[in-house]
């Protein structure tokens, strides 16, 4: 392990501004679509219409000689540039999802996915062209519902299978049975939620180059993870790794949505093989709402049995899937699930409990992991069903949850759903919350406005989340998913730090953070650290940017290499000083000796070494390039924890929900930079928030068309639907690295939807009203209401 | 890049303060002939239906959706992108703050955001909260959940009235 001195005045703990931020205020980003290549063809895609359909493709001439027209690709055409892929994972065994291609061969199975490609001298050109290529389609019966797929008499979502069962599976432990048979209380409830997605402002994007002379395969791409798109291209397109170049130069948000592997991106990279031509795509608005993976899909019967002391004895989670027609390349849809089903519970101690998991296909397109994956689901199941038992028992619902916290002298803990809780703060984050509301003055605000006979409601979340997924994770499913860092970092001759680091930008500002790191470690100013990340040529292989990982995993990466050329910087200036490197330190690019004289700049030792190196003593080699590469050993996960208030006025007239005010204490262990784990904790918020109260992805449950392919209809959260956020923080460093740190970028949105849930019921409770459907739009507000009729 | 077939037609106009004659395919937007043909790709592209806000732009003095305007409508016009507003330095001070207060995070929202902040504090040196959230309405930012944003247009505003 490497050593974990941090220095007591250092730059890891400073809530500084992001530099790179600085081009992106001017106008200065580039992001995919930003770049040209000469001798480029633009790229458009006809896809599927019908959800469910047999196709033929029947003539192309007519988009063939649209002059600029280049080329019109079907399956054929790529098929022997690019492999098939299928989704398959040891942790779901018997997983049923078929056979991928690029593009869709004689069956569409989801709308929007795609089956022919026109390479253009423009983008419209193309799509003129889209529209001259004739088809024959042959509508078929669409699966739609979860609930409803998993039926006998259901149609198929593919051809050839007899069920749309892709996996299921039950785990747990204690006795359930006994548990809810001796209980004095069981509270239960059905909960719904609807399909969304995550809409990053910039849309998936790639310009791929393929050089025929080098055989080798250039992409610029919007992703989270270009290492792994290596991998995977060089795998599809039968490549060696090391002539795969996958460059994410600004990414305009990710979420989850930006570290799949899409058919549309692999196309184009096939496409550009096959015309040796650089060949540019980017998603339009309704492609990415249509075609994006969606996520949070879930049928989810729970119930939770209590004892006479108001103790949580155990749970019961019943949960239908909706995973769409394939579970997603390459981690599978079904982690979302397992996400959900293993969060259930996850604050409190309880001694039993059954899960039971069923996906099912649908002819829809494939879910996948998006922000907080499956845990806001799994909190709001048991964030609902914790309020349901504290009202049953005449409780307040924050000394409900007091009294069931998990206590910090039992962790670590390994509880029935399989989850290990480790270094929580329950009790002292608590605490900081009481003080945050000041809960006495905000419930009388609440008397005074309900006074006045507005319908407000105040909602609690207590949220813990799996971060930072170790290599335990996917290793054991055989998923090829790196869960370790590498960082690379370089003196330069004038004493300046360059990092290369294989986590990835996507607005979150982990390169800050690995820059405060890197200045703490080597002991420069952050001002003298450049990082380098997003490119495969720059930074060996690691992980990039999900489960939010950057600082847990990679910070310690950078850490490590920081330390070790701090280490071998210091050898150097013995060996130069005539000192010994134990007597040395090296402080804001300064080596100094014990008593903190300087006694040598770092910009002179660097240039010594590099210009004038006949000076160095003889047998003297400093090795001014380190490499860390970390993986964690322990804990598959770092859970984290953290509470949640949402303050909501209900419109009883139009049934709009508006959030007023919310609160956040949450504790991701040593904050690298407290004014960017802020934001990301707010943002996260509003995502919950839009998720709780705007955000589906709706399907005609007839002929199953998707109605929602515009921002006019897939509403998102704005300025003026959003709430402000006040966020506390506790600090409880993981004890089992250098830094401590654990994830910090997901947990706003896990316990959002929860808070806002629970305090729409809270606003209705007056009323007898209770809603368990998210999102809670105007219409789910008002049939709870009684005014409008269920089927209305 | 002139295309095959394409309808085109001859403008002229202000960009960022300089005198530009282009010929511009008839069906082309202004946001994508300003990207693809001025080359000036600060100004983004989201949705294309006039919603996200991510292509604002300013034409003859008002903020408009880059999307939802022809570039051949923009004959005759003046009109400043951030890439101008940023070297006229008429935004420094929402720019700066933007900065300090992290109120941007994968910046593809931040250029119109900026223009649309400038164009408020210009009518209303002193905007409360919720005018700047109303301002700010037609702009979507994903990242950063609009608190921050608030507090920097709040603190760009006092330091522009000290």
């Amino acid at each position: 392990m490497p050593d974990t001195a941090l220095p007591p005045d250092g730059w890891i703990g400073r809530p500084m501004p992001r530099a790179a931020t600085r081009r992106l205020i001017e106008g200065r980003g580039r992001y995919t679509d930003d770049n040209a290549a000469k001798g480029e063809l633009h790229a458009a895609f006809l896809r599927s219409p019908f959800p469910h359909a047999a196709f033929g493709i029947t003539g192309r001439d007519a988009a063939r000689a649209l002059p600029g027209v280049r080329a019109v690709l079907t399956a054929e055409d790529l098929a022997p540039f690019c492999r098939s892929w299928r989704t398959e994972s040891r942790a779901f065994p018997g997983l049923v999802s078929p056979e991928q291609g690029p593009l869709a061969r004689e069956r569409a199975v989801y709308q929007g996915e795609p089956v022919a490609l026109v390479l253009a001298a423009s983008r419209a050109i193309a799509e003129d062209a889209l529209e001259l290529v004739e088809v024959e389609w042959d509508e078929l019966p669409a699966v739609t519902d979860p609930a409803k797929a998993l039926d006998a008499a259901s149609p198929s979502t593919h051809q050839g299978l007899t069920s749309n069962l892709a996996w299921r599976t039950e785990f747990g432990g204690g006795d359930v049975e006994a548990a809810f048979a001796s209980a004095a209380l069981v509270v239960e409830e059905r909960f719904t939620f609807t399909r969304h997605t995550g809409v990053p402002l910039e849309s998936r994007s790639v310009l791929a180059t393929y050089d025929p002379a080098a055989e080798a395969l250039e992409v610029r791409m919007s992703h989270q993870i270009p290492h792994q798109m290596q991998v995977h291209l060089a795998d599809l397109l039968d490549l060696p790794m090391g002539r795969v170049r996958v460059i994410a130069g600004d990414v305009g948000g990710g979420f989850g949505i930006k570290m799949h592997v899409y058919p549309d991106e692999v196309a184009i990279c096939a496409a550009s093989r096959l015309t040796g031509r650089p060949v540019r795509y980017v998603c339009d608005r309704i492609e990415a709402l249509m075609a994006d993976i969606h996520a949070r899909e879930h049928v989810m019967q729970a119930r939770m049995a209590v004892d006479a002391e108001g103790r949580i004895l155990a749970f019961d989670a019943d949960d239908i899937q909706g995973l769409g027609a394939y579970s997603i390349y390459p981690r599978s849809s079904t982690v979302e699930a397992m996400s959900v089903l293993r969060t259930v519970g996850a604050p409190y101690h309880f001694g039993a409990y059954r899960a039971r998991l069923r996906c099912a296909l649908q002819n829809k397109v494939p879910t996948g992991q998006y922000r907080s994956v499956g845990h806001p689901i799994g909190c709001a199941t048991t964030e609902r069903l914790m309020d349901l038992a504290a009202a049953a028992r005449g409780e307040d619902p924050l000394e409900f949850r007091r009294r069931n916290f998990l206590p910090e002298a039992m962790m670590p803990w390994t509880n029935p759903a399989g989850g290990r809780m480790a270094e929580l703060s329950h009790t002292a984050t608590l605490a900081e919350f009481e003080r945050l509301l000041d809960l006495p003055g905000l419930r009388a605000e609440i008397a005074a406005m309900r006074a006045r006979g507005r319908c407000v409601g105040l909602g609690f979340s207590a949220v813990v989340e799996y971060t930072a997924s170790g290599p335990g994770a996917y290793g054991p499913a055989h998923v090829p998913v790196a869960a370790m860092d590498t960082v690379v970092v370089t003196l330069e001759p004038t004493g300046d730090v360059v990092a290369r680091a294989s986590v990835a930008e996507i607005g979150q500002g982990i390169q800050q953070g690995i820059v405060q790191v890197v200045a703490d470690a080597v002991g420069v100013p952050p001002s003298h650290v450049t990082i380098h990340t997003g490119d495969t040529a720059s930074a060996p292989h690691g992980g990039g940017a999900w489960a939010s990982r950057g600082a847990g995993v990679g910070g310690e990466a950078a850490w490590g290499a920081g330390r070790k050329l701090r280490a071998e910087i210091l050898k150097t200036a013995a060996a130069l000083l005539q000192s010994a490197p134990e007597a040395l330190d090296l402080r804001g690019g300064q080596v100094v000796d014990a008593n903190g004289t300087p006694r040598m700049a770092l910009a002179d030792l660097a240039s010594t070494v590099f210009f004038r190196g006949h000076e160095l003593p003889g047998g003297v080699q400093p090795q001014f390039t380190a490499t860390h590469q970390f993986r964690r050993e322990e804990d598959v996960f770092l859970t984290t924890n953290g509470l949640q208030a949402s303050l909501v006025e209900v419109d009883p007239d139009t049934g709009i929900v508006t959030p007023l005010r919310h609160w956040v204490v949450g504790d991701c262990g040593r904050l690298l930079n407290p004014l960017l784990v802020e934001e990301q904790v707010r943002g996260g918020v509003v995502q919950g928030i839009g998720e709780a109260l705007l955000e589906a992805c709706r399907y005609d449950p007839g002929n199953g068309q998707f109605l929602t392919g515009t921002l006019a209809d897939y509403l998102l959260p704005m300025a003026d639907n959003a709430c402000d956020i006040t966020v506390g923080h506790v600090e409880t460093p993981y004890s089992g690295s250098a830094l401590g740190a654990k994830g910090a970028g997901e947990a706003g949105t896990c316990g959002a939807p929860a808070a806002v849930l629970n305090a729409v019921n809270d606003a209705l409770a007056s009323r007898g009203a209770r809603v368990s459907e998210l999102p809670i739009t105007p219409t789910v507000i008002l049939r709870a209401l009684g005014t409008l009729e269920a089927s209305e | 890049m002139e295309l095959p077939d394409e309808p085109t037609a001859d403008i002229a106009l202000t960009l960022n303060g300089e005198a530009i004659r282009a010929r511009v395919p008839l069906r082309q937007n202004l946001v994508d002939w300003l990207r693809h043909g001025a080359g000036l790709t600060g100004s983004h592209v989201g949705c294309e239906h006039g919603v996200c806000g991510a292509c604002h732009v300013q034409v003859d003095g008002v903020v408009v959706r880059g999307c939802l305007m022809l570039a051949v409508q923009a004959d005759g016009a003046a009109v400043e992108t951030i890439e101008g507003a940023t070297s006229s330095g008429r935004i420094r001070a929402l720019q700066d703050a933007f900065f300090n207060r992290a109120a941007l995070q994968c910046g593809f929202c931040t250029p119109g955001m900026l223009l649309q902040a400038a164009e408020l504090l210009e009518r209303n040196p002193d905007p409360s909260r919720a005018e700047i959230r109303e301002a700010l309405s037609g702009n979507y930012c994903r990242c950063t959940g609009y608190h921050a944003i608030v507090d920097a247009v709040q603190a760009a505003a006092a330091s522009l009235r000290a």
